[in-house]
């Protein structure tokens, strides 16, 4: 009679426990890329380029490149400088392959009013002058602010979003369910949602391509700005950086004292978005005059 | 015992002093930075190749004659022509002080008035760069964005606006 309870208290506890590790392993960063073995890796992506090359009918590359040692990204946007032009969105829509129609936009360019000073509750990013700068207004396009403490990366119930090393904070495209907690959880706007299968010229893919950055992404996955990943790990500025006419944006190793992004953050008046949500961003806006 | 500790502790300091001695300080000399050529309008230069015949006339005065499509907004009520262009050596501009100045190291001239744009320019936080963010960079010259004429930058027309949000997915 009194037979079954122990077993089955020992098999409940048994069970509870084999969850709770399981839910553990599965929550806390699991950087689902570097659980593959090697040789594994090496096969996917091999898979991953025939396919789209069959996708998209031409040679696309995708690079494994790990965090480079020693470096922590960061990122400076001068305020003051910037005047609107939007440059810095398409260069970024052709860099990464976003989706041109439905249309993704990693970056956001948003029309503030002087007079209201940094306050987005006045911003509009539908702006649409024959000529910017507008008088009276200045602009502050925002991405990804790849946080420190990411708020997105805690919510992912399948661990398909981590922050690297170097304070990428990337996505695993094959491990994305498209649950889209993350961009419930992210207080920037920073994450989209491919609603269908990317609409990409074939003509237009860059193949210059990474695996936790702009390879290009099946339906149902939620992208976002990765700092291009695949130019900064090989020691180039993000295309947003290089394209931007009033030079506004800046990039670099904040680990390196003599990086101008050091000299902004020592020399200049700095602010980050959302500071009191401690989300501790390495996207840092500042005013050069 | 006290004093072999104190004759250890002071060599070693005159050790560090000597040590830091040969070290010299670092140059005051600012070096020349790699830019991309000026851009100058076609076939202007060298602008000897028509001033050299020519006799120098300082008085300031309006162009008639040639140049006539540069209208100077910087500072017009208190400069002109030969306060950066070199009179007696037209391929070249000059500082305050007299020196000599090519045109690819324009920034120096620039500089003078504009020091504060300069330092922040030169640590790499004015003005665009590409390249490397940890290598070889690409500058720019001021005058490859600012017409030196009239260098405020200029309205340029935005990229399309993003599409609103629609009600129904088409």
């Amino acid at each position: 009679m009194n037979a079954p309870q122990d077993p089955s208290r020992r098999m409940f506890m048994a069970t509870a426990g084999g969850a709770a590790a399981g839910l553990v392993m599965t929550a806390c960063g699991p950087k689902r890329l570097y659980e593959m073995p090697p040789e594994k890796l090496k096969h996917s992506i091999a898979q991953m380029e025939r396919d789209y090359k069959q996708r998209f009918g031409r040679e696309i590359t995708v690079s494994d490149q790990g965090p480079l040692p020693g470096v922590h990204f960061a990122y400076a946007l001068d305020i003051s400088r910037c005047i609107g032009c939007r440059r810095c969105v398409y260069a970024c829509v052709n860099e990464n392959n976003q989706s041109r129609d439905p249309q993704i936009q990693w970056i956001r360019v948003f029309e503030m009013e002087e007079e209201k000073g940094v306050d987005f509750t006045h911003g509009n990013p539908y702006y649409h002058p024959a000529e910017v700068p507008q008088e009276g207004h200045f602009y502050i396009p925002v991405a990804c602010q790849q946080c420190e403490d990411p708020p997105c990366t805690k919510v992912c119930p399948t661990g398909a979003t981590w922050s690297e090393k170097d304070g990428i904070v990337v996505i695993d495209y094959d491990w994305c369910i498209g649950c889209r907690y993350c961009m419930a959880a992210c207080p920037y706007g920073a994450r989209h949602f491919n609603w269908k299968t990317p609409g990409i010229p074939a003509n237009e893919i860059n193949p210059h391509t990474h695996y936790l950055g702009n390879r290009p992404r099946p339906k149902g996955v939620v992208e976002k700005c990765t700092f291009c990943i695949q130019r900064t790990r090989e020691g180039r500025y993000p295309a947003c950086v290089e394209v931007c006419p009033v030079g506004a944006r800046k990039f670099g190793n904040i680990l390196d004292p003599d990086s101008e992004i050091r000299y902004i953050i020592e020399h200049k008046r700095v602010l980050v978005l959302k500071e009191e949500l401690n989300t501790v961003p390495r996207f840092f806006y500042f005013y050069a005059t | 015992m006290h004093r072999g500790w104190l004759l250890f502790v002071l060599s070693g300091t005159a050790l560090l002093a000597a040590d830091g001695a040969k070290v010299p300080p670092a140059p005051a000399a600012p070096e020349r930075i790699e830019v991309p050529p000026p851009p100058f309008s076609d076939g202007i230069f060298p602008c000897s190749n028509c001033h050299s015949s020519m006799p120098v006339n300082r008085t300031r005065r309006e162009l008639k004659d040639m140049h006539t499509d540069i209208v100077l907004k910087h500072d017009e009520a208190h400069r002109w022509c030969l306060d950066c262009h070199d009179a007696t050596n037209r391929d070249f501009l000059h500082l305050a002080s007299g020196e000599r100045v090519p045109f690819d190291e324009s920034y120096r001239l620039c500089g003078q008035c504009h020091g504060e744009k300069y330092r922040d320019w030169r640590a790499g936080v004015h003005g665009r760069r590409t390249g490397n963010w940890n290598g070889a960079k690409q500058y720019l010259l001021c005058a490859n964005c600012h017409n030196p004429h009239q260098p405020h930058f200029k309205a340029l027309a935005p990229k399309p606006a993003p599409l609103p949000p629609t009600r129904s997915m088409k």
